[in-house]
């Protein structure tokens, strides 16, 4: 019985060390004296410095986090109204626009990234930030939208009939009852709207112009030129921060269930 | 009233109605029109129709390239599940506290940019990699092993960065598994085999083809991932949209093959609804 135990956990260990083996060398080698990555000669801080004065590189970060921003506050703003909408409303066509909204979950990114390429250089839009901001929103708006979608579901329907009887106006209701109460699929919606447009390659390969270089076109640009430490200093950097709110939001997440607990 | 509450609803649907009008059905039936046209030899479209775009996917050479995207791509997906399975199953008989450690673990790495992490692999898995390297002290090997610029290179870059993508449904079906379930099946005398074969799976399947889809799809068009761990030897349905649109200039074509791999999506996903997928638990993790 035991010895099935370490088995199981043995498993569960290795697939872990599966997904942090390339993670883990990238934050090693971000220490490395060597340039060349393939022996550690010695532990140095330098390529973080190096990395302060690579604009390209940083500038290539400023876009990745502008576009992701954007995309998100419009995604997240327009995909919450819209679910609400469309639980709430009958009108012509609803069913259809219900199923147009999987297309982007499930069609291949390339296919959508080629359409929305095909279509910019059908009405003479240039392509840049803008094109980038609009096509990350393409992808990710339907996140929210079902996001928000599964809490509504979950909700009282009479809730907002309960408002509306006492006198509030729809957008006092929609302000004071039906918003907090989505906001859960509202949160959950815009962090997966966010991660998907950092992470994004194929779309954004397709839909950046020259001059709105994101941060993993840049990356893969480098890789085929040759990388430098640099980038790994980066992306320690970055998985830090990412490790930091993560670990964050579980605290906070375990004390509040905590607390639940105590008070039954 | 009527009439202002008319006003108002399509002005809140508007958004919405226009997104899906201008960055879902216009470009997507855009594509299809010039799936029909003809290229000529600048880069241009010319609006002649011509199924001669379809035809051409029929020759040998293209057929090879759907033919090696499938196989990679269904590779790709067994793998995962053989990973995923196990992993959920051991993973929800943790205490509930542990179970949510373990998951954030998991989603971690997928929040790290995914050609950081595939250029993690090129530093482990090439010849004078990390791997070689090792083995070679070690005294294991004579010549480095071929790890990547292959088949196996885009396999493993597949697998690690799909991963998350089928561990997160899969688990989420196995730790809705009624519990009371299990223990009359095993009161009533299954064994532990007959019990996940007649109990787990048919319990877990919409969460396994919900994997599957969200594993499968993509991997058919991440061309970054062959490209620099494939070397560009092995062309897959991404890589070949994107030389038509973005090298060859052959749009027509490009958009015939796109069309083809949209409607094998809708199969597929077709096929996911029937064994009881609910489309709403796709992508929503």
């Amino acid at each position: 019985m035991k010895k099935k135990k370490f088995l199981k956990n043995l498993f569960i260990g290795l697939v872990l060390f599966f997904l942090y083996l390339p993670i883990l060398v990238l934050v090693l080698y971000s220490f490395n004296t060597s340039k060349l990555n393939i022996l550690f000669e010695g532990f140095t801080l330098k390529w973080y410095l190096v990395l302060l004065e690579n604009r390209s590189l940083l500038e290539a970060l400023g876009n990745t986090l502008f576009v992701a921003v954007t995309s998100t506050l419009v995604s997240t703003i327009i995909g919450t109204i819209s679910a609400i909408a469309l639980k709430k409303y009958r009108f012509f066509g609803r069913s259809v626009l219900n199923e147009l909204l999987y297309i982007p979950i499930v069609i291949p990114e390339i296919v959508l990234g080629i359409a929305l390429l095909s279509i910019y250089t059908f009405f003479h839009i240039e392509l840049g930030l803008h094109t980038l901001i609009l096509s990350h929103i393409a992808f990710s708006l339907p996140f929210v939208v079902v996001s928000v979608r599964s809490v509504l579901n979950s909700l009282d329907p009479h809730l907002e009939e309960a408002s509306s009887d006492l006198g509030a106006s729809p957008i006092k209701t929609f302000f004071h009852i039906t918003l907090p109460a989505v906001m859960p699929g509202v949160i959950s919606g815009a962090l997966l709207a966010f991660t998907l447009s950092l992470d994004d390659v194929v779309i954004s390969y397709f839909t950046a112009g020259p001059g709105s270089n994101t941060l993993p076109l840049k990356i893969y640009s480098m890789i085929k030129t040759g990388i430098t430490p640099d980038v790994n200093a980066l992306s320690s950097l970055i998985l830090l921060v990412v490790i930091t709110i993560l670990t964050l939001s579980t605290v906070i997440k375990i004390r509040q269930s905590g607390k639940e607990k105590a008070y039954e | 009233m009527k009439q202002y509450d008319s006003k108002f609803k399509w002005l809140i649907l508007f958004p919405i109605v226009f997104y899906c009008l201008f960055l879902i059905v216009l470009p997507l039936l855009y594509i299809f029109i010039i799936s029909f046209f003809q290229n000529d030899y600048y880069g241009g479209i010319i609006q002649v129709f011509t199924i001669k775009n379809y035809i051409q996917i029929l020759d040998i050479v293209y057929l090879k390239v759907f033919l090696q995207s499938f196989l990679i791509a269904f590779i790709t997906t067994i793998i995962c599940i053989c990973i995923a399975y196990p992993f959920s199953l051991f993973v929800s008989e943790k205490k509930s506290r542990y179970k949510s450690i373990f998951l954030m673990l998991v989603i971690i790495p997928f929040l790290t940019n995914s050609l950081i992490r595939t250029y993690g692999w090129i530093v482990l898995l090439r010849k004078e990699g990390l791997i070689n390297t090792l083995l070679f002290q070690l005294h294991l090997i004579d010549e480095p092993l071929a790890l990547m610029y292959n088949s196996l290179g885009i396999i493993i870059g597949m697998v690690y960065t799909l991963l998350p993508f089928m561990i997160l449904p899969v688990y989420s079906a196995v730790d809705k598994l009624d519990r009371s379930m299990l223990e009359a099946s095993s009161d009533l005398g299954a064994s532990k085999w007959q019990r996940f074969i007649h109990v787990i799976i048919p319990e877990t399947l919409p969460g396994l083809f919900n994997g599957s889809l969200m594993v499968f799809i993509p991997a058919i068009g991440y061309f970054f991932i062959s490209d620099l761990l494939g070397g560009g030897k092995l062309m897959l349905l991404g890589n070949l949209i994107k030389n038509q649109f973005l090298v060859a200039r052959n749009w027509p074509f490009g958009a015939s093959v796109s069309i083809v791999l949209i409607i094998i999506t809708f199969f597929l996903v077709k096929l996911y609804k029937k064994t009881g997928g609910k489309m709403d638990d796709l992508g929503g993790f």
